[in-house]
């Protein structure tokens, strides 16, 4: 569990479950999952597909609405609230940042960055400045007036994490930020999200890729919709192969 | 209080947001759009163009009407449909000159009166000239004013004229022209069958009119009533009546009849034997009738209408599904679904607003060249056909783009981002 000793806990989940309905069945995504994440914490959710990671991460992120159990986020309780009130608490503390990027392709790196601006509160004359802001931060100050596809795969997920912090979210969520992109942007991006922890963000984030995984300073592992194990990187089986990246490829 | 201020401010700003989306995907997607729109295009221009039309026939009717005299009160004895008289000789109900003394006095609505004894057509010559057939009309001198004809040369029929039923009468423009006279014809002398008359006056031409085809060729001769009576022995004769107003038409015939009823001694209950006309019912009538046929007209253009907001609603379905991770995208970065409800409403309005604005324009073509032809001149988009065309290119927006906003609105941001 996390050290929760000095941080304000940002994320406690009590028995948070989802099911579907398949056919005549109940499926169960998630089951009753207790999690809790402090601030400036760095976590890492990582298991087979259909492990209910993804259910995971759409009700972290507000997106989805849980059968059952609570959800608090930022002393926020969601749990009752309307798509009204969850769009604005998505608005107000996450950021998203997805496997294949979500850019909206016809305008530029600046404009999309823009976006959840244009969702907020902030004067329209400070926009442009947060988002400008966000992309220096991301380090693609040179790039603002390029459209997506001037852009390389990098650049193109520097510019999705640069959306998702321009409204300084509480939490960064990130659905296998990797996932599209080959090992060397890969690594550029696991560098930021590093530089960005420091910096203090809260940052969680899918993956089912060890070594990816192993940048994150908390692994929270996942099996048929429940928390299997819930280790600081030093304590989980893959920082093995962290410490020798050059060793096999984890066993997946 | 500061809240409620708020508010307003904030609706403002999710519509201006959600106009520069819209244009900007308007813009985006120029050659859709267009075709898009075509449906409202025509849709406003033939709705535009057939009120301009219906506008401009109305008023020229109108003015035709006005031409012709809304005030004009036509009386004529007539069998009553029912009673004794049903089948009395038309002798016996003739109009006598005395039945009608004093009637100005007792009908404070009438104007003027004029008696008219309808002649026989006779031929005329003046010197060598002659022409085969001309209408001769028995009339008073206040029957140029009931009708509106002026006099441009020579005078009108003098009191000494009429009382002594003096061989003078006023021709008109045409029937001078045909008989070769002079330019200035008063003072000379017309035979019209055995009679000789002096010309002491000449008509105007008669406006054209749309419905009046009679005396194509203008052939007109007036003499004084009396004199009529003296050279044809007829003893029919009709009278013809203006109001004071055209509001005061319905009151005037009721006037007239209550004096008509009272000379020629018709006691309460039998029915008239007599007819009052008044010009102002069949202009209500003709409006009635009128108003009917744009009516249909308008309906049908309107469907047109209908059929381009399917279009765009067609075109903002395709648009919201082709968009859908878009839309999954902006929800998950905060869009409340009613702000994904303005972007994609307003997006259709503004393609509808934008379509009627061309057809608008084309629509003002076709109403030029409408008021090329005959009978249509004049004829241009009134003013609240405009705000019209526009407040109902907006609704078509609105109505049709609903559908497929509230769609976009309640997608799930997990299923639309999902979406491929």
């Amino acid at each position: 569990m996390p050290d929760t000793e000095n941080n304000k806990i940002l994320i406690r989940t009590q028995g948070l479950t989802r099911t579907y309905k398949v056919g005549l069945e109940r499926v169960y995504a998630l089951r009753s999952i207790n999690l809790n994440v402090c601030e400036n914490e760095y976590v890492a959710v990582m298991g087979h597909s259909g492990s209910g990671k993804s259910t995971l991460m759409n009700l972290l992120g507000c997106l989805d609405i849980a059968d059952a159990g609570q959800y608090e986020l930022n002393g926020i309780n969601t749990t009752y609230m309307n798509s009204s009130q969850l769009a604005h608490v998505r608005n107000q503390q996450i950021g998203f940042v997805f496997q294949s990027f979500e850019l909206l392709s016809r305008v530029s790196a600046l404009k999309n960055v823009e976006l959840p601006l244009i969702y907020s509160d902030a004067p329209f004359g400070q926009r442009r400045k947060l988002a400008q802001e966000a992309l220096r931060r991301v380090g693609l100050s040179d790039r603002i007036h390029h459209k997506p596809n001037q852009l390389s795969g990098g650049e193109k997920q520097r510019v999705a994490v640069a959306r998702a912090l321009v409204g300084k979210p509480s939490i960064l969520l990130a659905d296998e930020p990797t996932g599209n992109l080959d090992s060397k942007t890969s690594d550029g991006i696991m560098q930021l999200f590093e530089k960005l922890h420091t910096e203090g963000q809260t940052i969680i984030m899918v993956t089912h890729e060890s070594d990816i995984a192993a940048h994150a300073r908390r692994i929270v592992r996942m099996q048929d919709g429940e928390i299997v194990s819930d280790l600081p990187t030093e304590q989980d089986p893959l920082s093995v192969h962290y410490e020798d990246p050059s060793a096999s490829e984890p066993s997946q | 209080m500061k809240m409620l201020l708020l508010i307003p401010l904030k609706i403002f700003r999710l519509l201006i947001q959600s106009t520069l989306l819209a244009l900007n995907q308007i813009w985006v997607n120029k050659t859709r759009s267009i075709l898009t729109t075509v449906g409202i295009i025509i849709g406003v221009a033939s709705v535009s163009a057939v009120i301009a039309a219906m506008d401009g026939m109305n008023n020229k009717i109108m003015e035709n009407f006005e031409t012709f005299g809304t005030k004009k009160i036509f009386l004529w004895p007539e069998r009553p449909s029912s009673g004794p008289k049903k089948n009395v000789d038309w002798w016996q109900i003739r109009f006598k000159q005395e039945e009608f003394n004093g009637m100005l006095e007792y009908c404070p609505s009438v104007e003027s009166k004029s008696f008219i004894s309808d002649g026989r057509n006779l031929p005329a010559r003046f010197e060598e000239t002659s022409v085969e057939s001309v209408r001769l009309n028995g009339v008073e001198a206040s029957w140029f004013e009931i009708e509106n004809r002026e006099i441009i040369m020579g005078r009108p029929f003098s009191h000494l004229d009429e009382k002594q039923g003096r061989k003078v009468c006023i021709i008109s423009k045409g029937l001078r022209d045909k008989l070769q006279m002079d330019q200035e014809c008063t003072g000379q002398a017309i035979t019209f069958g055995y009679h000789t008359f002096l010309v002491i006056g000449l008509l105007e031409e008669k406006p054209s009119m749309m419905f009046d085809n009679s005396n194509r060729d203008n052939l007109e001769a007036y003499i004084p009533f009396r004199t009529m009576r003296k050279i044809s022995n007829n003893e029919w004769f009709r009278v013809m009546a203006n109001c004071k107003s055209t509001d005061l038409a319905e009151e005037a015939k009721a006037e007239i009849k209550f004096f008509l009823r009272r000379t020629r001694h018709i006691r309460p209950g039998e029915p008239d034997t007599f007819n009052v006309f008044v010009m102002e019912n069949e202009v209500k009538q003709v409006m009635g009738v009128l108003g009917m046929i744009s009516g249909v007209a308008y309906a049908i253009v309107s469907i047109s209408l209908l059929v381009g907001g399917v279009g765009i609603m067609n075109i903002m379905l395709v648009s919201v599904s082709e968009r859908t991770r878009e839309i999954g995208l902006r929800k998950a970065v905060g869009a409340k679904p009613s702000a994904i409800l303005t972007q994609f409403l307003v997006e259709a309005v503004v393609l509808c607003l934008f379509g009627g604005l061309i057809g608008l324009s084309i629509g003002h073509l076709s109403t030029m060249l409408i008021s090329k032809f005959p009978l249509m001149e004049g004829t241009r988009i009134p003013f609240w056909a405009i705000l019209l065309s526009f407040g109902f290119s907006g609704g078509v927006g609105v109505v049709f783009g609903m559908f497929p906003a509230i769609k976009a609105a309640r997608l799930n941001p997990i299923d639309a981002l999902r979406h491929e």
